[in-house]
């Protein structure tokens, strides 16, 4: 009982990432009908980003309380990805929105590899030490079942995130407008939207919520390195296809079904195959998963808008 | 720049033409709006009046000719500042975002105005011109009937306090009593003193209304008059108004 009540912590933690990032997935999925690829990569500069500012804040301006670093890091990490997340859709998208489907899918995966590249140039290929700023000693919630601060911090985050967004999209007119724009480019620009600008901010909001996963992740694991964003990116998608791809509500739900899934899965792995599979499997759960909704329910548990635009 | 000369017009098209790819849709026309018109454009299928309000509209650009409006070039201007200059368009098939609800539809029309409380006062006016529309507000717009969806198309696009409100067969594939209410509606805005141009397969109803009309074949337009003389004009009525010649 006690190991299941600490893999949900945990598959809350991881899941609750997942879904933030499944955010970006699916709503430049919902505006485009893209793939964006590069997503995931966007997540590794920003962790790199904020690797970089917490430790030239440490050296410049020492002494200040670890949560100011690491939220000085996360002022840095929210606007390069965004700056990030712009210039890959005008530079790479804008001129594929016409293209052949395929066209723009290849060209987010080669976005990924120019990403993971040039942070490869820039902080080179060894991992990082991400500063431990938040606690990450265990604290005992309920007996024998543990969540350390860093952990609570990336939920409480990750929650903030989700209702800021789920605000945005449903209660401002820039939120209407990026709802109409997803059903229908031409109509929306006959209201008077200019649909590159909503589409360019798609981009920037989904980069920052990116950039917020990435220094969450990193400050889980204590390290940050250029090819990091490619299995967040990787699971995030799996999410987003989860829970229905174009879809806010799927993409939450899907980020911690898949995080739950994922964790209880892990601590079970070794009992249910009798000691064959341990824990380091834990990967396989999230492309199970992929597979039977990409068999059974290819719209995903909440998702309908999967065929409605070419 | 714009002047608003009461003499000049608000809209005119020159050798306009517009074009898919290598199709030539629209193979020069000139076309003329004045300021408080009602002109319609009647034609077969295919003739490119569609094309042409698209045009007017900024969804698709002119390949040659000029097109100029309150007194400024706007070719090449995108849809969404020309709506800010005032041009709203009805597009065909109604363009009705169906997964908001009515009331969302209804406000994006509003998207470039921030005057609260005047929006407040227009929506009030849109209810109280199509009563049908105030008891569907929160409902899902592609719940609608297509003339419900109509009405909110039309609604929406006043919504913007359009100068010239261009209509793309507003009365397709609906019931004649609705039909009916979409008419007095247009007769409603005109006497707001917005300009119309009304695109119509039903070109009866069309022209009998109308100040003016154009009438165009596959690219070209090849007659133009008053609503009356069209309407009884013997190659018109042979043509579209289903008459033997």
């Amino acid at each position: 009982m006690q190991t299941l009540l600490q893999q949900i912590i945990n598959g809350l933690v991881v899941g609750s990432v997942y879904a933030v990032v499944a955010l970006g997935y699916t709503m430049v999925y919902g505006i485009l009908g893209l793939i964006n690829f590069a997503h995931g990569d966007v997540l590794m500069v920003g962790a790199l980003v904020a690797y970089t500012a917490i430790t030239f804040f440490q050296a410049a301006i020492p002494g200040l309380s670890p949560i100011v670093y690491f939220a000085l890091g996360l002022m840095v990490a929210m606007p390069a990805c965004m700056v990030i997340g712009y210039t890959i859709e005008r530079t790479a998208y804008r001129r594929l929105r016409n293209a052949p489907r395929l066209a723009p899918l290849i060209t987010a995966i080669g976005v990924s590899f120019l990403l993971q590249t040039l942070a490869m140039i820039i902080w080179g290929r060894n991992y990082h030490s991400f500063p431990q700023l938040i606690q990450t000693a265990p604290i005992e919630v309920v007996t024998g079942v543990f969540m350390t601060p860093v952990q609570m911090t990336t939920v409480g985050l990750s929650a903030a995130m989700m209702v800021g967004l789920v605000l945005l999209v449903t209660r401002t007119n820039m939120g209407r407008a990026m709802r109409a724009t997803a059903e229908n480019h031409r109509v929306a620009s006959l209201m008077g939207v200019d649909t590159n600008g909503i589409i360019a901010l798609t981009f920037i909001i989904g980069s920052a919520l990116a950039a917020v996963a990435g220094v969450m992740i990193a400050s889980n694991y204590g390290v940050a390195h250029y090819s990091m964003g490619f299995m967040p990116g990787l699971k995030a998608f799996t999410a987003a296809v989860l829970g229905g791809i174009g879809n806010l509500a799927g993409a939450m739900v899907g980020g911690i079904v898949l995080g739950l899934v994922e964790a209880i899965g892990a601590g079970y792995i070794e009992t249910w195959s009798g000691g064959w599979l341990n824990s380091s499997y834990q990967d396989i759960f999230a492309f199970i998963i992929l597979g039977i909704v990409l068999i059974f329910r290819p719209t995903g548990l909440l998702g309908e808008r999967v065929a409605d635009r070419a | 720049m714009p002047h608003e000369n009461p003499a000049a017009p608000l809209l005119q098209l020159r050798d306009a033409r517009i074009a898919y790819g290598q199709i030539q849709a629209v193979k020069g026309i000139d076309l003329e709006l004045f300021s408080g018109e009602l002109v319609s454009l009647i034609g077969a299928n295919g003739a490119g009046k569609t094309t042409t309000l698209n045009a007017i509209a900024g969804t698709l650009q002119l390949s040659g000719g000029e097109l100029s409006y309150a007194g400024s070039a706007i070719a090449g201007m995108p849809a969404h500042k020309r709506l800010r200059a005032g041009i709203a368009l009805v597009p065909e098939g109604r363009g009705i975002f169906t997964r908001l609800t009515v009331e969302e539809n209804l406000r994006m029309g509003a998207y470039t105005r921030s005057d609260k409380a005047e929006i407040e006062a227009d929506l009030e006016r849109v209810y109280e011109m199509l009563p049908r529309v105030r008891e569907r507000l929160p409902q899902v717009a592609g719940t609608l009937s297509g003339g419900e969806q109509q009405m909110v198309a039309i609604g929406r696009a006043l919504l913007s306090r359009p100068k010239l409100l261009l209509l793309d067969e507003p009365s397709m594939g609906l019931a004649p009593l609705i039909v009916e209410k979409i008419f007095e509606v247009i007769q409603i805005v005109i006497k707001q003193g917005v300009t119309v141009l009304l695109v119509e397969q039903n070109a009866n109803l069309a022209l009998g209304f109308s100040n003016r009309a154009y009438v165009m074949e596959s690219g070209k337009i090849t007659l133009s008059g008053s609503g009356q003389d069209l309407l009884h004009d013997p190659k018109v009525r042979s043509a579209y108004l289903g008459e033997a010649a």
